[in-house]
C-alpha cells in the first residue's frame, strides 16, 4: 500500500482524492473524480479512496470494478425495466383468459395474436418473469447493490469520521457555495456560531477553523435501503424451497370434507356452505351503474370448518379429527391457522349431487309413475332395480355433457350437466329399450319405445375453490421492506449539510456543501449571516449543458 | 340537495377555481419582481388554489358519504383524486420554493386530468368483493399522492425545457418538446370532442364477434365511427358507416371502439394544435419561452430533483409495499406479475435509475428534465393504458 501523506500531516490510503482530514486535493489523483477538468471538486464520496477506483490488476479487481460502477447498475435497472415492460405486451401464461380457444400457450398466442403472438411465445416471453435470464438480471442487480454499497460505504464512513474542521483553503474555494469576506469581527463570528447552533448544527472549532455539520446520518440512507433490498431478494430466493413456501389449491364440495393438500394429510377442511351474493339492482345508490354495467357480485364466501388429525391413526381406519377453526372465508378475509392460510379463490355453482328418475308409459298423458330410482352422482351405480320389477342399466354417463360435431362428449369429470344413455328392461321380459336423458333432453332412440324416463327431482350444490398457503418468507419480506423504507426516508428526507469557515487574517473564507437540497442550505446560511456584514455565498455551480 | 349532487357541484367549483388561479399565476409573470415583498397576484393565486383544493376535498368527502366507500374505485374517481393530489403536491412545493411559475403549469395539467377523468362513467358503482377492504383507500391514496409528487418533477422539467431549449433553430429537441406539448393537447381534444358528441346525444351501435367465438357482442359508439369493429355490422341504420374496419388483431372486447376514440382524440388534438400554431405563428415552446426569462433554471432543476426525492419513498410505500400487503390479503399472493403491478415496478425502476443518474455528473439540467418527462409518461401509461388496453386484474374502469 502506497499511503499518501498530506501537508497537513494526515496519512491517507492509496487512491485518496481529497485528503481525509483537510480536504486538500491530492496531486496525481485528481483524474479519478474528474476534478482536473473542473473548477469545482467532486464531493460525491468526499474524495475518499474507493477500491474500485484504485486497483485494476487482478480478475477480482476487474469484477469488483464492473459491479461497483453506478453506470453498470443503471444499465441493469434499465434493462430490467424494459424486460418487465415487454412482459405486459401480451398476457403472461398464467393470465391466459378462461374464454380462450385453448389455454395451451403453444396454441393460444398464435390463435389470438397471430404472427406476433407466435414470436412472443417462441421467445419465451409468455413466461418472462420466471425465465432464467430475467432472474439472472435481478441477481446481477443484487450483486451490483452489494458491491456498490461496500465500495462506497467503507471509505466514506472513514473519511467523514476523520474529517477535521481545519480545511485547506483550496478545498473551500472549490466548493459550489463559496464566499470571501475581508473583515469579520469576533462579535460577528460569535453570532454566526450561535446561530448555527440554534439551527441544530453540530459545530466544531479548531483554532478558529469552524465546521458546522448536520444530518450526517442521511448519508447512510442509500446503504440502509440497499440492505433492505438485499433482504427482499434473499426472501424471494427462499421462496423456491417447498418448506418455506407452500402454494396449493383444493376444490371442496358443499357438505363434503377433504384433506388439505400440502399438509401431509394432517388437516381436513369441510365446506358447510358456499355463498354468492350480488348487489341489489334496486338499490337506489347503485341503480344507475348496475343498469349500465350489469350485475355486480357482492360477496364470495365459504363457511368452513378445519379439522386436525388427533393422535395416532391406524391405516385403514377413519382418522380421529379435532376441530381447529371454524370461519367464513371471504375475499379480503382469509382464514389463518397453525401457519397456514386459506383463501376464497374460486367457485363452481350448481353441481348435481343426485337425480331421481321415474319410468312411465310413453303414451300416458298423466305420466303416472311406474316406479322411480335415484342416482347418487358421488357414486353412480351401473344399474338400478326398481320395486315394480323394472331394471334400468346405465349404458353411458356424461357428467358434463356437450355435443362435439354431433357426438356426445363430456367436457369435464364434474356433474355440471349430466346426461345418460339408459337401457330400460321392462318387468314382463319384453325387448329392452334405449333412451337418452339429460337436462331438457329426452330422446327416444328408435321412436317406438313403450316406456319413457323423466327427471322427477334433483339436488345441486356449489363447489368452493380454496387456495392453501404457507409462507415463512413473509416476515423476511416485511423486514426487508421496513428497512428499505427506513433507509430511503433517511436518505431522501434528510440532507447532510456542512458549512466550513476558514480564518484568513482579518477575514474569513466560507464554503458549504450538501448532498441534496442546495436551496435549504442557502437558507441556513442566510439565517446565519443575518445582521452581520459577512458576504453571502456565491453559487458557483456549472450546469453541464 | 343530496350528497351526490353537492359532490359534483364541488368538483365543478374546484375546477373553475383552478382555472381562475391559473390566470392569477399568469399575472405574476408581468409583475415587477421585488425580492422583499412577493407580488399580490401570487398571493391571490395561491389562495384561490387552496380554496379550489378545499372544494375538491368537499367533493371527495361527500362522494365518500354518498357511495359509502372511498371514491377511488374506478377510473373517473381515481384520476380525479390524482388531479387533487397534484394540486396538493403543488401547494406543498409552492410553500417550500415560492415558485409562481409552477402554478401556471401545474394547475392546467391538473385541470386537464380532471376534465379527462370526467369523460369516464361517473356513476357510483358498487364495490366488487376484491375491493372491499380498508386497503382500498390506504393503497390508492398513497399511490396517487406519490405519483402526484413525482408528477411535479415533470411540471418543473417541462418548464425547464421550455425555458432552456434553443428555439432559434428547429432541432430534435424542439420537435420532441412540441410532441410533449401536443400530447397534453390531445387530452384536451379528447375532452372537447367527447363533451360535444355527448351533448348531441350521438350513438351508433355495432354487432361483432370476438376471438373466433360464436357469441355476438354489441358495442355502442358515442363518437362517429372512423374505425368500426372488424367485421362489425352497423345496427343503427341512420348513422354513418365506418370509413374503415379496425385491424384484425384488435379483437378484444370494445378494442375497436377504444381505437376509434384514440383516432378522434389525436385528430381533434391535431386540429387544436394546428389552430394554436396558426395563431402563434411559431412553435408553442418558442411562444412560451419569453415568458419564462425570469425563472432560474438551476432552481427548476433542483425542484425537479427534490420532487422525485420526496415522491419516490411515498410511491414505494403506496405502489409497491401497501399494494403487496393488500394483494396478499385479497388475492393470496403479494406479487403476481399482473400488468398494473409490473408497470408499478417499471415506474419504480425508472425513478430508481433517475436517482442513481443524478449521482453522476452530466445528468443534471436538461437531461434530467427529459427524464422527468419520461417518468410522467410512464405514470400516465400505467394509469390509462394499462386499464384501457392491457386488461388485467386492475381493469375496473
Amino acid at each position: 500500500m502506497k499511503n499518501i501523506k498530506c501537508e497537513c500531516g494526515h496519512v491517507n490510503p492509496e487512491g485518496t482524492v481529497l485528503c481525509e482530514a483537510c480536504g486538500k486535493p491530492i496531486e496525481g489523483n485528481q483524474h479519478i473524480d474528474g476534478n482536473d477538468k473542473k473548477k469545482l471538486l467532486n464531493m460525491r464520496y468526499d474524495g475518499s479512496a474507493r477500491r474500485s477506483q484504485t486497483y485494476n490488476k487482478s480478475i477480482v479487481d476487474k469484477i469488483w470494478n464492473f459491479f461497483s460502477s453506478v453506470k453498470i447498475g443503471v444499465w441493469l435497472i434499465v434493462t430490467a425495466l424494459i424486460a418487465s415492460a415487454i412482459g405486459t405486451i401480451y398476457p403472461q401464461e398464467m393470465y391466459i383468459p378462461a374464454d380462450a380457444v385453448s389455454r395451451d400457450p403453444s396454441i393460444f398466442y398464435e390463435d389470438r395474436y397471430g404472427i406476433t403472438g407466435q414470436i412472443y411465445y417462441q421467445l419465451g416471453f409468455h413466461n418472462l418473469y420466471g425465465s432464467w435470464w430475467y432472474m439472472l438480471l435481478i441477481a446481477l442487480i443484487g450483486i451490483s447493490l452489494v458491491i456498490c454499497s461496500i465500495d462506497r460505504f467503507v471509505p466514506l464512513y472513514k473519511a467523514l469520521k476523520i474529517q477535521k474542521a481545519r480545511r485547506h483553503a483550496s478545498f473551500l474555494s472549490r466548493q459550489r457555495l463559496y464566499s470571501e469576506t475581508e473583515h469579520v469581527t469576533s462579535e460577528e463570528k460569535n453570532k454566526i456560531v450561535s446561530s448555527l447552533k440554534k439551527q441544530r448544527y453540530k459545530v466544531t472549532d479548531e483554532n478558529g477553523h469552524i465546521l458546522a455539520e448536520k444530518g450526517r446520518f442521511s448519508r447512510w440512507g442509500p446503504y440502509v435501503n440497499h440492505i433492505g433490498l438485499i433482504i427482499v431478494l434473499i426472501a424471494a430466493l427462499l421462496r423456491f424451497t417447498p418448506f418455506m413456501y407452500l402454494d396449493d389449491y383444493v376444490w371442496v364440495r358443499e357438505g363434503e370434507q377433504t384433506v388439505i393438500p400440502g399438509t401431509k394429510g394432517e388437516y381436513y377442511i369441510k365446506n358447510k356452505d358456499f355463498i354468492l351474493e350480488t348487489y341489489d339492482e334496486n338499490d337506489e345508490r347503485f341503480q344507475k351503474a348496475i343498469k349500465k354495467e350489469g350485475m355486480v357480485p357482492k360477496n364470495f364466501q365459504t363457511n368452513v370448518i378445519v379439522y386436525k388429525e388427533s393422535g395416532e391413526t391406524i391405516p385403514g381406519e377413519e382418522p380421529e379429527l379435532e376441530e381447529v377453526a371454524e370461519d367464513e372465508i371471504r375475499m379480503n378475509h382469509p382464514l389463518k391457522f397453525d401457519g397456514y392460510t386459506l383463501y376464497q379463490a374460486g367457485y363452481q355453482l350448481n353441481e348435481f349431487t343426485s337425480m331421481t328418475f321415474k319410468v312411465h308409459e310413453t303414451d300416458d298423458p298423466e305420466e303416472t309413475s311406474l316406479g322411480n330410482f335415484k342416482i347418487d352422482l358421488t357414486s353412480p351405480k351401473p344399474e338400478y332395480k326398481l320395486d315394480s320389477g323394472f331394471r334400468v342399466v346405465v349404458d353411458q354417463y356424461y357428467p358434463d355433457y356437450y355435443l362435439d360435431d354431433g357426438e356426445p362428449k363430456s367436457e369435464t369429470d364434474y356433474p355440471r350437466n349430466p346426461a345418460y344413455v339408459f337401457t330400460v328392461h321392462p318387468p314382463d321380459g319384453s325387448e329392452p329399450e334405449m333412451s337418452f336423458v339429460g337436462i331438457g333432453k329426452n330422446v327416444d332412440a328408435t321412436g317406438e319405445n313403450d316406456y319413457k324416463l323423466g327427471i322427477q327431482d334433483f339436488k345441486m350444490r356449489d363447489v368452493s375453490g380454496i387456495t392453501v398457503r404457507r409462507d415463512y418468507t413473509l416476515p423476511l419480506f416485511i423486514v426487508g421492506a421496513l428497512i428499505f423504507m427506513f433507509g430511503v426516508t433517511q436518505g431522501m428526507y434528510w440532507q447532510h449539510r456542512r458549512i466550513w469557515i476558514h480564518p484568513t487574517g482579518e477575514g474569513i473564507l466560507m464554503a458549504a456543501h450538501t448532498n441534496k437540497n442546495w436551496f435549504g442550505v442557502k437558507k441556513d446560511i442566510e439565517r446565519m449571516i443575518a445582521d452581520t456584514d459577512i458576504k453571502m455565498v456565491d453559487d458557483q455551480q456549472e450546469l453541464d449543458d | 340537495m343530496d350528497f351526490l349532487s353537492i359532490s359534483s357541484t364541488m368538483l365543478y367549483t374546484a375546477f373553475i377555481l383552478y382555472l381562475i388561479a391559473t390566470f392569477f399565476f399568469g399575472a405574476t409573470i408581468k409583475e415587477k419582481k421585488s425580492d422583499k415583498s412577493k407580488g399580490i397576484a401570487g398571493k391571490i393565486a395561491i389562495s384561490i388554489t387552496i380554496a379550489g383544493f378545499l372544494a375538491q376535498i368537499v367533493y371527495f368527502i361527500t362522494r365518500w358519504i354518498a357511495s359509502a366507500h372511498a371514491p377511488v374505485s374506478n377510473l373517473f374517481e381515481f384520476m380525479t383524486f390524482f388531479g387533487m393530489g397534484l394540486v396538493f403536491a403543488f401547494i406543498i412545493i409552492y410553500f417550500i420554493y415560492k415558485l409562481n411559475i409552477l402554478g401556471l403549469f401545474a394547475l392546467p395539467i391538473a385541470m386537464i386530468i380532471i376534465a379527462y377523468a370526467s369523460m369516464f362513467p361517473t356513476e357510483i358503482a358498487p364495490l366488487v368483493p376484491s375491493l372491499q377492504s380498508h386497503w382500498l383507500y390506504i393503497h390508492v391514496t398513497t399511490v396517487s399522492l406519490g405519483e402526484a409528487i413525482l408528477s411535479i418533477s415533470f411540471v418543473t422539467g417541462l418548464i425547464y425545457l421550455i425555458r432552456q431549449v434553443d428555439q432559434s433553430v428547429r432541432s430534435k429537441r424542439t420537435t420532441w418538446l412540441e410532441i410533449v406539448l401536443f400530447s397534453l393537447i390531445v387530452f384536451i381534444g379528447f375532452s372537447v370532442i367527447t363533451v360535444a358528441f355527448n351533448l348531441s346525444g350521438y350513438s351508433a351501435q355495432f354487432e361483432y364477434t370476438v376471438n373466433n367465438s360464436n357469441n355476438t357482442i354489441t358495442t355502442d359508439y358515442h363518437l362517429p365511427p372512423i374505425a368500426g369493429p372488424n367485421d362489425g355490422e352497423l345496427i343503427t341504420g341512420d348513422k354513418m358507416s365506418p370509413l374503415f374496419d379496425a385491424p384484425e388483431w384488435m379483437r378484444g372486447v370494445d378494442a375497436a371502439r377504444k381505437f376509434n376514440t384514440i383516432i378522434w382524440s389525436v385528430l381533434s388534438g391535431l386540429v387544436l394544435y394546428g389552430l394554436i400554431r396558426l395563431i402563434l405563428r411559431k412553435r408553442i415552446g418558442a411562444a412560451i419561452q419569453p415568458l419564462l426569462k425570469k425563472v432560474k433554471p438551476d432552481l427548476l432543476d433542483e425542484v425537479s430533483y427534490r420532487a422525485v426525492a420526496i415522491g419516490f419513498p411515498v410511491f414505494t410505500l403506496g405502489g409497491i409495499i401497501f399494494a403487496s400487503i393488500w394483494a396478499q390479503i385479497a388475492w393470496d399472493r403479494f406479487w403476481g406479475w399482473d400488468p398494473k403491478e409490473v408497470w408499478a415496478l417499471v415506474t419504480w425502476f425508472f425513478y430508481a435509475a433517475f436517482l442513481h443518474l443524478r449521482l453522476s455528473r452530466g445528468w443534471h439540467g436538461e437531461k434530467s428534465a427529459w427524464l422527468a418527462v419520461g417518468g410522467f409518461a410512464i405514470i400516465m401509461f400505467n394509469l390509462l393504458a394499462v386499464n384501457l388496453i392491457l386488461a388485467g386484474l386492475h381493469s375496473y374502469a
